[in-house]
């Protein structure tokens, strides 16, 4: 294994939230020295660094990668590309995949395959019911056990409280974490954000109610059980209120967004542009507002990229018929960055919302302090970048933001000390 | 703002919908749709506007009426009329609604008329014909119905004047009523100064408000000195369920009889796009009485439908000049 020295850059540290000019030293896999190399350190290889940001490489909390079952739409080769190429070093995949991740050995095979590709890191997210059919529940300790690290049902809502309630149970029985979409299936039948605009477009309406009143039950329900839960993609006002008092409360509950919401609402949809259709769908001006305070007031912990390969068959139909989601990793940074520049929030403190929080809910460190991993992003904040189908990685070429320019480009993103990504012309 | 129906010079390329599109285009339609009806012939005289134009009428959806008068309308104006009736099947056997589209272009095709049940149809095609060929939206989901609202349109303007003195009282299934939304828009821009929407709440679009009307859920207070009611469908499968709980009910309490119509303006008209359910949105007695003009809509509906057609063929044509 190479030792690596990075010099000349600006280390911006979200966990020990420090900002400075220092080069930094990694050796077998981990940081080894900041500022100055450890005794008997013998550089095999150095990146400059110089008018570049280095940072812990981002933690992208939901990307879906379309292996087993999807290579149409993307295979884990190119959206592992597609992850070093945004700086993403470590990857939660949710189990929506063909077969559902419900059976540890696909969940093995998963990781074997993500393992020789040796790019990012793959966190794999266990189905909770089988087939997530939202009916049975899964072998979730054996899934634990082959590397699984929460348990969802991907987009799909659990119908059925009873079956909800106990596989909160069982998840408090053996302390493995959920990840669900508090979207209540019953009220969940629309295309678009039930408001003003979906009216004027005809497009049916999805309800604020479906997102807190699955909210609320959650809520209930991890009182009655003890369990563990952390809410995918919160859309409305509404539902950020009532996660800020649980928080006061003092619940164990954790949350994101994605990048989507808190830079885009419904009205951007215009003439029906299926690239804007999303689930949780793109709600109102006043939402995404609350969005953008939710995260400052750190009611939302982090952000992802809610990553969705989709070709083009499934976006050239009308609105309600095309696919939700965009693809994303490539687009987690910039994007990060502009609501961060926008809001006036300082760097260190935007970086941790994609990287050291995240990496805390899957028990590791995401610091530029000796003995942190050797997983990094280095990138020029300043870089304009046109997005473009050409210029993204992904087999996913559909996004709202195609044609909009992007300030902040990745450099160079190393994993395990070992760089796996260098931008070229 | 950029709108896909008109093209640079701002005549109409495309009819999609009725919002956005400015006054004069309005006015221009029903001008040309009153031409028609002077001529005193409309139904057996024969323009030449669209020899050699090849029209498609692409029914993804049922509707037997609006086919017929899209069709007489184009004939009329001596076009070549090819009707095709696309259900389900198409889509499952794996062609795409632009899979269906391209191949049509393949076949000489000038202008599309469209009816769909998605909202955003006719806009997806659109944006994706090849220049030079105009689409007109025949209903696409509940979005919008705009040769319908232009009808209506053009039967408030025939039997009133001035939209610039009136009340409109749209009732019933709004929520679902492309009809509805295409006819809201198109008084707006017209300058009708008092658009009212008269139905229960679940049959309400949320913030219907915005779209510049006052919701009433009560028809007495609703319909008080109305000059214009716009009845709309109700469709069957709505009737009873989760948005109504029965044809009764609602035929007692938004069905229009002549007891409710004696609130509106004794002078008030009754319209209906049909086609109609007798006793529960609308009461024989009304729809037979004098007040009426339902008939006289389906007319105007093919006078309306020819000056869209050839509108829309003459811009197009004058574009790719």
């Amino acid at each position: 294994m190479k030792n690596v020295a990075i010099l000349g850059g600006r280390l911006i540290d979200p966990l020990h939230n420090t900002d400075q000019a220092a080069d930094l030293y990694l050796a077998d896999g981990k940081i080894v020295g900041v500022g100055a190399a450890p005794d008997g350190f013998i550089c095999d290889e150095t990146i400059n660094a110089k008018g570049l940001l280095v940072s812990p490489g981002l933690v992208d909390l939901a990307a879906r990668l379309r292996e087993p079952g999807f290579e149409y739409k993307a295979t884990l080769a190119s959206e592992m590309a597609a992850a070093v190429a945004g700086g993403v070093t470590s990857i939660v995949c949710p189990p929506d995949t063909d077969p559902p991740l419900d059976e540890p050995s696909l969940v093995t095979m998963l990781r074997q395959r993500a393992k020789k590709l040796d790019l990012a890191r793959l966190y794999p997210v266990g189905a909770l019911s089988r087939q997530l059919k939202g009916k049975e529940l899964t072998e979730m300790a054996e899934l634990r056990d082959a590397g699984c690290v929460a348990f969802s049902q991907g987009d799909q809502a659990v119908g059925d409280l009873q079956i909800l309630y106990r596989a909160m149970q069982y998840a408090a029985t053996f302390n493995v974490a959920l990840r669900l979409l508090p979207q209540d299936a019953d009220l969940n039948t629309g295309v678009a954000h039930d408001g003003d605009y979906a009216t004027r477009l005809g497009l049916v309406g999805i309800p604020v109610l479906a997102e807190t009143v699955a909210i609320s039950n959650i809520l209930l329900l991890m009182k009655e059980t003890g369990a563990r839960v952390h809410l995918c993609r919160l859309s409305s006002m509404a539902g950020l209120d009532l996660v800020r008092t649980a928080k006061k409360q003092g619940l164990p509950i954790t949350c994101d967004v994605s990048i989507n919401h808190i830079h885009l609402a419904d009205v951007d949809i215009g003439f029906f542009d299926s690239n804007y259709r999303f689930d949780p769908p793109l709600r109102s001006v006043r939402d995404r507002d609350a969005i953008v305070t939710a995260l400052a007031d750190g009611t939302i912990d982090a952000i992802c990229s809610d990553h969705s390969p989709i070709d083009d068959d499934g976006k050239l139909l009308p609105f309600a018929e095309a696919e939700p989601g965009a693809t994303g990793l490539e687009l987690l940074l910039p994007l990060t960055l502009a609501w961060a520049e926008r809001q006036h929030i300082p760097l260190s403190q935007a970086l941790a919302k994609i990287s050291a929080i995240p990496a805390k809910m899957l028990g590791f460190d995401a610091g530029l302090a000796v003995g942190n991993r050797a997983d990094l992003v280095i990138f020029d904040p300043e870089a304009h970048w046109q997005v473009t189908p050409a210029a993204l990685k992904s087999q996913g070429k559909n996004t709202p933001f195609v044609g909009m320019e992007m300030k902040g480009r990745v450099m160079h993103t190393l994993v395990k000390g070992k760089r796996v990504y260098q931008f070229s012309e | 703002m950029y709108n896909p129906q008109l093209n640079a010079q701002g005549e109409l390329i495309h009819l999609l919908t009725t919002e956005g599109l400015p006054k004069r285009i309005l006015t221009q339609i029903l001008d040309q749709a009153a031409e028609y009806v002077e001529n005193g012939e409309l139904l057996n005289h024969k323009w030449q506007n669209l020899a050699g134009t090849s029209v498609f009428n692409l029914f993804f959806e049922n509707s037997t009426r609006t086919r017929t008068t899209f069709e007489l309308a184009a004939k009329r104006l001596s076009g070549d009329v090819s009707s095709l009736n696309i259900q389900a099947s198409s889509t499952a056997k794996g062609e795409t609604l632009l899979d269906t589209i391209h191949n049509l272009e393949a076949m000489g095709a000038n202008l599309f008329v469209v009816r769909h049940s998605e909202s955003g149809a006719a806009h997806l095609i659109a944006r994706h014909v090849k220049k030079g060929i105009g689409v007109v939206n025949a209903g696409d989901g509940r979005h919008a119905h705009p040769t319908q609202a232009m009808l209506d349109m053009f039967t408030i303007r025939h039997f009133k004047g001035d939209f610039t003195k009136l009340r409109v009282a749209i009732v019933g299934d709004v929520l679902h009523s492309r009809v509805a939304r295409s006819q809201i828009h198109a008084l707006s821009t017209l300058g009708c100064p008092e658009i009212r929407v008269i139905a229960p709440k679940t049959l309400l679009p949320t913030g219907i408000e915005q779209l510049g009307v006052h919701v009433y859920h009560d028809m007495a207070e609703g319909l008080k000195d109305v000059d214009v009611i716009a009845m709309l469908r109700l469709q069957n499968e709505r009737m009873a369920g989760a948005f109504l709980p029965s044809t009764q009910e609602f035929f007692k309490y938004y069905g229009l009889t002549p007891e409710k119509l004696a609130l509106a303006k004794p002078d008030a008209i009754v319209m209906h796009p049909g086609p109609m359910n007798r006793g529960v949105e609308i009461d024989s007695a009304v729809a037979d009485g004098p007040q009426a003009v339902i008939l006289p809509q389906v007319t105007f509906g093919i006078a309306v439908r020819m000056a869209v057609l050839a509108i829309v063929a003459r811009n197009q044509k004058a574009s790719q000049a």
